[in-house]
């Protein structure tokens, strides 16, 4: 299991004197899908944003793609341009247009030439069908629309990781579902996925592995099928009876 | 009968309530027009106190009387729906009324109709109206300070050059469009300082040195104005970040230059800049007058600028920095291309707010003894051949300074308008 992509060992983190994480252990494989689920304040989010360092650990490592993350990472940059990011509220920025939120970092940040930037941004925006809507602003999309916008804008980074954090838990009921293909068929293109979701539909249909956590600790972690069919642990019995 | 019903209309009588309210309101506001404009009292037959509440009376029981609900005509629905929806309003509605028919009159009489303008001296001016005379004998004076009247088409060429290429930035060409900015922020204000430095001040090219003492009046507000607010701008900017930095030494250096800077009157650092300033420097170092103080001008308002920022910089959600940074893009790249266009246009209120204080703060330079335009009037007012005027000379200022001030903050509604996008 030497060429995971990601690594987590033995990580620890507080807020104050508040621990959120404790102890976590996980190896992701490239090309895995991993579903992260549990209650609210479970240290689920916190645990995918300290993979590309929107949050710091106090203890343990992580190892992204072969770099560790620590306070001396300088070229963190780096490290955040392989890994994209999708937020629970869309953080799309509002001053720009559609395609230009797509094309920032590509232009900025890898140095692309505008026009291939904005080539690959129309590519990506097609794939998640609201390429006719390039020239408006975030603030004229939908919730949908906006979200989805936020995974070509991520993609457009040709990242080799991508992080969801709860992307559906902000939309209407009736985007859920656009969303959620849009996530899918991204899975089906052979992406490194890690989603934190009460979707346990999604969860059924794309994840490999599905990790429950509660109170900051890793819980349950088994494959897809074991972990709807016979779950070990009767916290994770009765979030399932709860969710399901 | 809960209610009382006194002297409201119904359907049959509404044309009549209509003329008599409307006949009311007219003999209330032609009783005031009259008495103000013609000094006619319509009223003298009655007691002096009883003459002077009549039309506020007539007026209120007019608008009451076509004061009716869904009377089907747009016009009075509308009229009542603003300015008559109660007694109350209606008082006020015919005050404000009052006091705009009763201030014409002697506004008019002093500006104009009693006003002279004519002649080159004070006895020119015989009418009880303003003494325009005045102003315009010492116009240049006002506008160009002390500066040699032959050498003043300097100024002109300099000004019009300036505002010539301030519209550079209209010319509809899109190879150009990228480069406005850096013309606007960097090339702009060195063209302007060379032109000042060499057109103005000279000393170089064959021109005659002038010395900055000598630059005054309308001119030196604009020309401390400006670098003022080109200065101050980029300083304050960095200020802000500086004090939301991770870095605590940048940010203890920042709080404590804002602190610092906010915590004394302007007058005083004026006052240091001239006297202790040149104390610590060098013997044979010499800097102008005008560079220190619009250096000091400059920093002063950079405090307010990078408070004001920062109000901007605070406003904008958590959710839009770890946006930027998960798309891997570093400190500078982060505010130059996500947080800093959203912070800024957020605070263009807040900015035109700061740059309007600083134009009308600049007449404090008096007290380093460089004269603008109300520094020049105060010299003016005191000479001996025309004492007396001082009022038509602060007018003549605010006007001045009113056109200034309400053209920036236009500008800045405009900005406002351009760059809204729906959040």
């Amino acid at each position: 299991m030497s060429n995971a992509i990601i690594k987590i060992n033995d990580v620890n983190k507080w807020f104050g004197d508040f621990q959120v994480l404790k102890n976590i252990n996980l190896e992701v494989q490239p090309k895995q899908k991993i579903v992260v689920c549990g209650p609210s304040g479970s240290g689920k989010s916190t645990l995918i944003r300290c993979i590309n360092r929107l949050e710091e650990h106090q203890e343990g490592n992580i190892i992204v793609d072969g770099n560790e993350l620590t306070e001396d990472t300088k070229d963190i940059e780096k490290i955040r341009a392989e890994v994209g990011m999708v937020f629970q509220q869309f953080n799309l920025f509002p001053h720009l247009s559609i395609l230009d939120n797509c094309t920032l970092a590509p232009i900025w940040v890898k140095k692309m030439p505008k026009k291939d930037a904005e080539e690959l941004a129309m590519k990506q925006l097609k794939q998640v069908q609201i390429d006719d809507q390039a020239q408006k602003f975030p603030g004229q999309l939908s919730g949908g629309q906006q979200q989805r916008c936020a995974i070509a804008r991520a993609l457009c980074m040709q990242p080799k990781i991508m992080l969801f954090d709860e992307p559906t838990s902000a939309l209407d009921p009736e985007m859920i579902k656009e969303v959620l293909d849009a996530m899918v068929n991204l899975a089906k293109q052979g992406m490194t996925m890690i989603v934190v979701t009460h979707e346990m539909g999604f969860a059924k249909e794309v994840a490999d592995e599905v990790i429950f956590m509660d109170e900051g600790m890793i819980v349950e972690k088994a494959n897809t099928k074991d972990f709807f069919a016979n779950p070990k642990s009767d916290r994770t019995k009765l979030f399932l009876s709860q969710i399901l | 009968m809960n209610k009382l019903n006194f002297l409201k209309p119904n359907k049959e009588n509404l044309n009549t309530y209509l003329y008599i309210g409307s006949f009311l309101f007219f003999i209330a506001v032609l009783d005031v027009f009259l008495g103000s404009f013609f000094q006619i009292n319509i009223t003298s037959f009655l007691p002096n106190f009883v003459g002077f509440i009549l039309p506020l009376i007539l007026g209120v029981v007019g608008l009451h009387l076509i004061r009716i609900e869904f009377s089907g005509i747009p016009k009075l629905d509308l009229l009542n729906k603003n300015i008559n929806t109660n007694t109350f309003n209606a008082v006020l509605t015919l005050l404000i009324i009052f006091v705009v028919i009763k201030s014409i009159p002697p506004l008019m009489s002093w500006f104009i109709i009693d006003a002279n303008i004519a002649g080159d001296t004070k006895e020119a001016c015989t009418g009880s109206g303003a003494c325009w005379t005045y102003i315009k004998i010492w116009l240049r004076r006002f506008i160009y300070g002390m500066y040699p009247n032959e050498l003043q088409w300097r100024i002109n060429i300099s000004f019009f050059l300036l505002i010539a290429l301030a519209f550079v930035g209209l010319i509809p060409s899109k190879k150009l469009k990228k480069f406005l900015t850096l013309y606007y922020v960097i090339i702009y204000p060195i063209i302007a300082f060379i032109l000042i430095y060499y057109l103005i001040s000279g000393g170089a090219f064959g021109l005659e040195w002038v010395e900055t003492g000598a630059w005054g009046g309308l001119s030196l507000t604009f020309i401390v104005s400006f670098f003022c607010l080109i200065f101050c701008f980029p300083v304050g900017m960095f200020l802000a970040l500086g004090r939301r930095s991770a870095l605590p030494t940048v940010r203890y250096i920042s709080v404590g230059f804002i602190e610092f800077w906010r915590g004394v009157p302007l007058i005083t650092v004026l006052f240091m800049s001239s006297v202790m300033f040149p104390m610590f420097l060098p013997e044979d170092f010499f800097m102008d007058k005008l560079v220190r103080v619009i250096i000091a001008i400059s920093l002063f308002e950079a405090a307010y600028v990078a408070e004001v920022i920062r109000g901007g910089l605070q406003a904008l959600p958590r959710g839009q920095y770890d946006a930027a940074k998960s798309l891997g893009m570093g400190y500078w790249k982060m505010h130059i291309f996500v947080i800093l266009p959203q912070a800024l246009k957020l605070v263009i209120p807040g900015i035109a707010n700061t740059f309007l204080a600083l134009v009308k703060d600049t007449p404090l330079i008096f007290v380093v003894g460089l004269l603008e335009i109300v520094g020049m009037l105060n010299l003016a007012k005191t000479n001996p051949k025309w004492l007396g005027f001082a009022m038509e000379g602060y007018v003549f200022a605010a006007i001045i300074f009113w056109i200034i001030c309400y053209a920036m903050s236009k500008y800045s509604y405009n900005l406002e308008l351009k760059y809204k996008t729906e959040r």
